[in-house]
């Protein structure tokens, strides 16, 4: 196979043969796992466990939101303890909800199996990956079943399982490659039986040569059709659009993503854990993480559960007390140095290096660039770092835009030549956000622009829509009227709510048909889902009526056979309940719409449970007004007395509080007594309708 | 338990903006030998000059401005200049050129527009380029080869002489020492053709050798800096090339009034321009296609100051002028970056 080439590039010092000594060790059951609900790209996943639930090993214990999203399991049996923000492997250092699971020690499985994929269809395959909870375990977390399900319009003709690991330190991969060679081959076949693509290439880097004698062993007695392709070893190699360029000549269009000239990209992390997850039924809930550095005595390679907090792996490898400095998550070019140890391992977590402070020292002080041009020839993007640096320092944002900023993928091949010590790529971060903070901005403007119009458009009609109701209504009640008087001359009442059921029924039938189909047109992309939009809409509405006049018929009968004080006979729906919800799904929708990277369809879903919960809860608070009503009770304005009533109850008590004279405590007492028997009457009156 | 929290990347290559100076100054020490060898002790005299009076001037700005003494001090890079200008000036030029033109350099080159790294034309060029308008008869009084000025022979000039020419000025010793250059001689022919000057001039018989070995000089210190990656290949390639052809085309049109490409490289400073002057990184053209075309404009131009202009060296100008067009240069010579087809060109980069 020719080997291409790609611009620039970097040989920083490996530091890989310390932690490839000795085999994989497994990491034991630590006590408290920590599972952030965001470990991926796109949105967080949804708990789906409460507090104090029980899990097994193996269990789904969040299920993806939206179409870019992927699961996460319960790593090992035991309770749900928390649910809650804690600090997580990111590079802002925050914090993130997390599900906490306290360990049994029995380490019990779910009852879990093998498919045999071969017998399922393309779309029920991926759909069982992403309930695998597969992501990208190379660096990105990006879930993988939607990688694999590129649609028709996509050909793929390369299907490239990237092994270079070029980052000094990280042997994660090294080690997989050498001990579960033919796992790896077996979970490729999976990647290619969903791609079909018309090659597969493997790329590595020469550095690995225990790995590619592995791979090589596999690959004689597997029946499998690849080309393992050794590359220099150069960083970054195992960068995407450069392992692209090295193993196939070609370069992926600025701004589109490499299943656009037909090359899909795993990593052999990605694909064992493709091959435990269909041909063992394992979720992923396990990795090998490179424990390095030279604050640990034994450095090495564990498998590790996802969640165990780093101070687990830390011990296991012997920290050398008081020597850690700085703890990077990844490597030591593109990682994240992590503020403290409490932080869990996620599925992208491929090496932790504990290092000291020789090893890492603080940067120098930077000194003014010299435009000495070291940073372009490193550049493998081809930028021109220096000038980049100057428009990012002197905030000319529109003129980084166009010396190509956003092609830059912050490997920091330039900043770790530059003589002058300056951090480059934090500069390309600031600009970059600062660009996509603008952009953003001027979406939203957009986006409020639309809601208002919207709005007004709505108001509109509800005004309409009320004052026909206003009218049905009247009608209704003068219909009431008369059926009353029906009754009194003793004929029977002629019931309809057996038709209207079915009515209302087989509306929600065609609803949830149309909702269906619309899902699954907005996750593949397909074209009309604009008319499948409209046709929901429309079905909604039906719906919406035909459950509404079953309503109405069902009041009518209630309120006529049922006399006014009969609150026991209705369900009481649990206002307090729904309102909680309401206001959980609107954090969550305000959370999606500030995400960097705007998921439309997953926005629209969030609008729709908002919008269907808030409907529950003013229909249940409707229910209430209207069977306050039949008790000859303004619920509105009982509730403000309740209120007001509570108000002076808490003004007379502070007033005591503050009062030195004892006469007028006295007063103050029996006027306390007296607005406390009021607040006591009304809220008693209230109390049904809570 | 708290660490310290830092962005990525985590290490970095151990090399220094002073360490790149110190390497220049390194690569620069067989000019300076070569120099000394032929011309005297003057050089040595001119470089402790422009040493002491650049890192005054310097230390002198640093304070001005609020900025830590030692550590711009410690960046080299007023050292580099001070060398550059002290090789450019004549070997006996008298003291007060040596101050003058680091002041210039210092001051009003570097520091008044930032300091190191934001000096839009390289500081010692600008001094050297207004020494040379202001004060034309000490600069252009280069010393005579010791094959040529030596009355008892193969000698170098006394350190004596060379002391009474910096400091005293005096013109008697001056005139024994001093003479026209050879490009000089070669433009200024009084009607004789090139041919004939070769054969009768003494100094282009008998020191045109010197000028060659200082010339070698250069260029041996310029592939070592090459082979240490401080600067690509571009802008000295180019430079030598573009003046090596053109001057080939004219000679190669009319011998008699050319000259000879050889010579054109290695009679003046031109391997002292195309490694040491024009690779300035800090007022040159930033992309490596920039850069040739920065080298391009340079080797045209010194051919045609040198041929038709009433200099006789060009490098000066030809780089400061190069500098000036550096910016736009940069515009039009973006690289062709990863995932695109065209490089973005113009000032919009469109």
């Amino acid at each position: 196979m020719k080997v291409f080439s790609f611009h620039g590039g970097i040989h920083p010092p490996e530091n890989k043969k310390q932690s490839t000594r000795a085999s994989v060790r497994q990491l034991p059951i630590p006590k408290t796992l920590v599972i952030p609900t965001q470990q991926h790209l796109g949105l967080a996943a949804d708990p789906v466990v409460s507090v104090g639930d029980k899990v097994l090993k193996g269990q789904i214990i969040a299920e993806p939101v939206g179409r870019i999203s992927a699961s996460l399991h319960a790593p090992t049996s035991g309770t749900v303890t928390a649910i809650e923000e804690q600090p997580v492997p990111h590079a802002s250092g925050l914090t993130a909800e997390c599900i906490v699971i306290e360990s049994d020690g029995l380490d019990q499985w779910i009852e879990h199996q093998a498919i045999d994929y071969k017998a399922l269809e393309r779309t029920a395959l991926v759909n069982k990956i992403r309930q695998m909870g597969i992501a990208g375990m190379g660096g990105a977390g990006f879930p993988t079943d939607v990688k694999l399900n590129l649609g028709s319009d996509h050909i793929v003709t390369t299907l490239i399982i990237n092994a270079a690991e070029c980052e000094p330190y990280i042997t994660a991969d090294d080690m997989l490659m050498r001990e579960h060679a033919s796992e790896i081959l077996e979970g490729i076949k999976i990647i290619q039986y969903l791609l079909e693509p018309t090659h597969t290439l493997i790329g590595i880097e020469d550095n690995k040569p225990n790995a590619i004698r592995a791979l090589n062993e596999a690959l004689a007695d597997a029946d499998i059709d690849l080309d393992l392709v050794v590359v220099p070893t150069k960083y970054p190699s195992g960068g995407e659009r450069q392992l692209i360029q090295l193993l196939t000549g070609v370069e992926v269009p600025s701004g589109k993503i490499p299943a656009d000239i037909g090359i899909v990209v795993q990593n052999v992390g990605t694909a064992q854990a493709l091959h435990r997850a269909i041909n063992h039924g394992e979720p992923l809930i396990q990795r090998i993480v490179t424990l390095t550095g030279e604050a640990v005595e034994h450095p090495g390679n564990f498998w590790t559960l996802i969640g165990t907090p780093f101070s687990d792996l830390l011990s296991a490898a012997d920290l050398k007390p008081g020597a850690l400095y700085r703890l990077v998550m990844g490597g030591p070019m593109m990682g994240v140095a992590a503020e403290t140890d409490a932080v869990p391992v996620i599925k992208t977590t491929n090496c932790l290096i504990a290092a000291t402070e020789s090893e890492m020292p603080e940067a120098p002080a930077a000194q003014p660039c010299i435009r000495c041009g070291m940073c372009e020839q490193a550049c493998p993007a081809q930028l021109l770092p220096q000038q980049l640096y100057w428009f990012a320092k002197g905030k000319e944002f529109e003129k980084a835009k166009n010396h190509n900023l956003f092609d830059c993928i912050e490997c920091g091949a330039c900043a770790y030549v530059c003589p002058s010590s300056i951090p480059l790529v934090q500069f390309y971060r600031f600009a970059k956000s600062e660009i996509r903070a603008e952009e953003l901005e001027q979406r939203k403007a957009d986006h409020a622009r639309e809601r208002f119009e919207a709005r007004q458009a709505r108001l509109e009609r509800e005004a309409i829509e009320k004052a026909e109701r206003r009218k049905a209504r009247a009608a209704e009640a003068a219909k009431a009227q008369a059926e009353r008087k029906k009754q009194a001359a003793n004929e029977p009442i002629k019931d309809d709510s057996a038709a209207l059921k079915t009515a209302a029924a087989v509306a929600r039938t065609k609803l949830k048909k149309a909702e269906v189909a619309l899902k699954n047109a907005q996750d593949k992309g397909l074209d009309g889902v604009d008319t499948l939009q409209t046709t929901v809409d429309k079905l909604k509405l039906a719906a919406n009526e035909a459950e509404q006049a079953l309503q109405k018929s069902s009041t009518t009968a209630s309120s006529t056979s049922i006399t006014p004080k009969g609150e026991a006979t209705v369900a009481k729906p649990d206002l307090k309940a729904l309102k909680q919800q309401v206001s959980i799904i609107r954090t969550k929708l305000k959370k999606a719409e500030a995400a960097e990277e705007i998921d439309d369809s997953a926005i629209e879903a969030l609008k729709t449970r908002l919008e269907e919960a808030s409907k529950a809860h003013t229909d249940a608070d409707n229910a209430l007004i209207e069977k306050a009503q039949g008790a000859g009770i303004d619920l509105k304005q009982l509730r403000i007395d309740v209120a007001m009533a509570k108000v002076a109850v808490t003004k007379i008590e502070r007033a005591i509080s503050k009062s030195d004279d004892e006469t007028e405590q006295e007063t103050l007492k029996t006027d306390l007594e007296s607005a406390k028997s009021h607040y006591d009457q009304l809220e008693s009156q209230l109390k049904p309708y809570e | 338990m708290s660490l310290i929290r830092m962005s990525s990347p985590h290490v970095t290559r151990s090399n220094t903006s002073s360490g790149v100076m110190q390497l220049v100054l390194l690569a620069m020490i067989p000019g300076i030998l070569a120099l000394t060898l032929f011309f005297g002790w003057g050089t040595l005299l001119q470089i402790a000059i422009c040493l002491i009076s650049g890192l005054v001037f310097e230390a002198l700005a640093l304070r001005l401005r609020g900025l830590p003494i030692s550590r711009f001090l410690g960046d080299y890079s007023a050292t580099v200049t001070a060398l550059l200008l002290a090789v450019s000036i004549p070997p006996s030029a008298p003291v007060w050129i040596g101050i003058v033109g680091m002041f210039v350099a210092i001051l009003f080159a570097k520091q008044v527009y930032g300091g190191i790294g934001n000096n839009p034309f390289n500081p010692a060029m600008v001094a050297y380029a207004l020494l040379l308008v202001s004060f034309p008869v000490q600069m252009t009084s280069w010393n005579l080869p010791y094959v040529l000025s030596g009355s008892e022979g193969w000698s170098i000039p006394a350190l004596s002489d060379s002391l009474s020419l910096i400091f005293a000025g005096s013109s008697q010793v001056m005139d024994a020492y001093t003479g026209a250059t050879p490009l000089d001689i070669l433009r200024n022919r009084d009607g004789f053709t090139t041919e004939e000057m070769w054969r009768s001039d003494q100094t282009l018989i008998e020191g045109a050798a010197a000028y060659h070995a200082v010339s070698a000089a250069w260029f041996m210190g310029g592939i070592y800096l090459i082979y240490k990656k401080v600067f690509t290949w571009h802008t000295p390639v180019s430079i030598l090339v573009t003046l090596g052809l053109v001057s080939a085309i004219a000679y190669g049109v009319d011998p008699s009034n050319f000259v000879d490409p050889f010579n054109h490289l290695t009679l003046g400073a031109t391997m002292l321009a195309a490694f040491f002057i024009a690779t300035d990184p800090v007022s040159s053209a930033t992309s490596n296609r920039g850069r040739i075309v920065f080298g391009i404009g340079i080797g045209l131009l010194i051919f045609i100051i040198r041929t038709w202009g009433n200099y006789p060296d060009a490098v000066a100008f030809s780089v400061l002028l190069m500098n000036l067009a550096a910016p736009m240069i940069d515009h039009y010579t973006q690289p062709r970056s990863y995932g695109h087809k065209r490089p973005r060109l113009g000032p919009k980069g469109e």
